[in-house]
């Protein structure tokens, strides 16, 4: 079949895989949107800023402090994650009464200052990062050959995409943290700390971008502008998945991520294009998103 | 939907027949000094500021005075300045006609991405907007007849209504000049039309305007569609003016930059994003050998408006004369 349409099985596989690890990266950046959208009722235009930041801080604590990978692995979110945590106490917190959409134009801001302190520091020609020595190579899967840093990022991202789903829709804290997302006032009054919930939250969110930046870091070269570009396409994916379901948000990012991976194989020059063109039918057939709750 | 409620609903707009003396005396003050301008300033860089105040005030009866945010104008901008440089320069039109065809083209642009991005509102608006953009930045970056990387250059300049030339920087400046004033006038006369008033209506109260019997959608896609041809106006000018129509101007960068023009001055003002623009524009003018620093500059100035700011320059100017300005 795959030879009548003229596409020979590696070929479509070879995309396939790299249209699931781009969704690997949707899913992780637009889980963490959605986490923080929930709670905090922003759109955090600073997540493509803090994903290549989270690039940056592993690049740093290699080439500075040589600390390899697998802790990065940790410490560049956590890293991230106070920062984000630091920005949300000195600022964000300050817009909560008012409109939403001046946390989306501060949030702007403070992505152009961080992407043009990286730029001035650190140039736009991008900084290599070796795969770590136990995830060089590949496996030859006999219609395929699938490298293992690959196969590494999407397991990576299951892991955390389904960790996230699991804590915040079963666990107590999760519990918490949706009681507070439904009516913050009353949450409130039951004596949780909400202001600390939607710090941490935030925290969080940003955490997971810091994450997918270091996960991205071996694959692509770490680069100021790298998170640019990457986050509008994340915006699309939220808007065709809807916000309102944190499931909705992980599957919507793998499934966007394979359909581009498709439309590469098959018509090459739409793959730049072919998530908006989803987006513009989506909002024409169920404008809430395919997993939101109508307004 | 009611972003600039707070700032502007403090000082009242005037509901007096006509145009308010204070308005006049400015408008007229302003087109003195721009009518000698050209020969005490550069005139390309007073070229420049003119078609970007005429952008900030296509984008501010968006947000200013429809309350909505759209962070695509890039998108109308640099579209029609494509269309304008390719007319002017394939087809051999004139800088009129010119200007004309990008214009409906962003008009047109803009009446199909505001059909499908008034379907949500808020936050989405912001990121639908936002993505199309990109869309459009992405086929602008493909196609073939933007020229991909080097974009449409050399465009010529022509003689406007075939007659007179404006190869002269200073008779190209009149041109300039003419469009982009007339385009804000334009401007102010919708604002302060009975179509101007249903917008402030929708803006501070949605469901109210609803249930007084407003197509409200009609009005959203109405003003999404003007703003989006008066920024396809600036953007062909400035195609015009630059002889160039590049992948800059269709940049989302852009469209953060007209956003800051008009927080900047002052949303739902009149003079604001006109001041915002001349400020943001000869700031990238002396700060353009230090690179990065003018993102990290006007990165700041965003957080700075947004947190301390809000009102803008014109914002406050106008509390404390109380008077609308």
């Amino acid at each position: 079949m795959f030879e009548l349409l003229g596409i020979s099985p590696p070929v479509l596989m070879g995309q396939l895989l790299l249209g699931l690890i781009n969704g690997s990266f949707y899913a992780v950046l637009s889980l963490g949107l959605a986490v923080i959208f929930g709670l905090l009722n922003i759109i955090n235009f600073a997540h493509g800023a803090l994903y290549m930041m989270g690039a940056f801080v592993a690049w740093m604590l290699l080439n500075y402090v040589g600390i390899g990978y697998w802790p990065a692995l940790i410490l560049a979110p956590i890293i991230v994650g106070a920062f984000g945590i630091l920005l949300e106490r000195t600022m964000l917190s300050r817009l909560y009464h008012l409109d939403h959409l001046y946390g989306l134009l501060l949030t702007f801001g403070l992505a152009l200052i961080i992407q043009g302190l990286f730029r001035n520091y650190y140039g736009i020609s991008g900084l290599p990062y070796q795969i770590p020595e136990v995830l060089s190579g590949g496996q030859n899967l006999g219609f395929m050959f699938l490298p293992n840093y690959r196969g590494w990022v999407v397991v990576a991202s299951i892991i955390v995409c389904f960790g996230t789903w699991f804590m915040i829709e079963k666990t107590r804290l999760g519990a918490y943290l949706r009681a507070a997302t439904e009516n913050p006032v009353l949450v409130g009054a039951f004596g949780v700390n909400v202001p600390l919930m939607i710090m941490l939250t935030y925290g969080f969110g940003v955490a997971l971008a810091g994450f997918a930046g270091v996960l991205a870091a071996p694959i692509y070269s770490v680069n100021p502008n790298m998170g640019a570009d990457l986050i509008i396409v994340v915006f699309a994916v939220v808007v065709i998945g809807g916000m309102g379901s944190i499931m909705g948000a992980i599957l919507t990012g793998y499934l966007l991520g394979i359909i581009e991976g498709l439309t590469r194989v098959f018509y090459p020059e739409g793959s730049a294009v072919v998530i908006f063109v989803i987006m513009a039918i989506v909002l024409m057939i169920k404008p809430e998103g395919l997993f939101g709750r109508p307004a | 939907m009611a972003m600039a409620e707070k700032t502007t609903a403090t000082v009242p707009v005037s509901q007096t027949a006509g145009m308010p003396r204070l308005h006049k005396i400015i408008f007229a003050v302003l087109l003195a000094v721009l009518l000698v301008l050209p020969f005490f300033v550069y005139p390309v860089f007073a070229m420049k500021v003119m078609c970007f105040a005429l952008f900030a005030a296509a984008f501010n009866l968006l947000l200013g005075f429809g309350g909505l945010l759209s962070f695509g104008h890039a998108a109308y901008f640099g579209g029609a300045s494509y269309v304008a440089a390719h007319a002017a320069k394939v087809w051999g039109l004139t800088p009129e006609l010119s200007v004309l065809c990008g214009a409906a083209a962003a008009g047109v642009l803009g009446f199909a991405i505001g059909s499908l991005a008034i379907r949500r509102q808020g936050i989405y608006f912001a990121m639908v907007t936002l993505a199309f953009a990109q869309m459009v930045y992405f086929v602008a970056l493909q196609a073939e007849f933007t020229g991909g990387e080097d974009g449409i250059q050399s465009v010529p300049r022509g003689d406007l209504f075939g007659v007179i030339s404006l190869q002269n920087n200073i008779a190209l400046y009149f041109f300039v000049l003419a469009v982009t004033f007339g385009g804000i006038l334009f401007l102010y006369r919708i604002v302060h039309s009975p179509f101007g008033q249903v917008l402030k209506a929708i803006r501070e109260n949605e469901p109210r305007a609803v249930s007084l019997g407003y197509d409200v959608n009609r009005y959203k896609i109405i003003v999404f569609t003007l703003s989006a041809t008066m920024a396809g106006v600036a953007g062909a000018t400035k195609s015009q003016v630059f002889q160039l129509a590049s992948l800059t101007d269709v940049h989302w960068s852009m469209s953060g930059e007209v956003v800051l023009m008009t927080l900047l001055g002052g949303m739902g003002t009149i003079f604001g994003p006109l001041l915002g623009a001349g400020i943001i524009v000869t700031m990238q003018n002396y700060l353009a050998t230090f690179g990065a620093w003018v993102t990290i500059i006007q990165g700041v100035i965003f957080v700075i408006g947004v947190l301390a700011f809000r009102e803008g320059i014109i914002g406050v100017l106008s509390r404390w004369l109380k008077k609308p300005l």
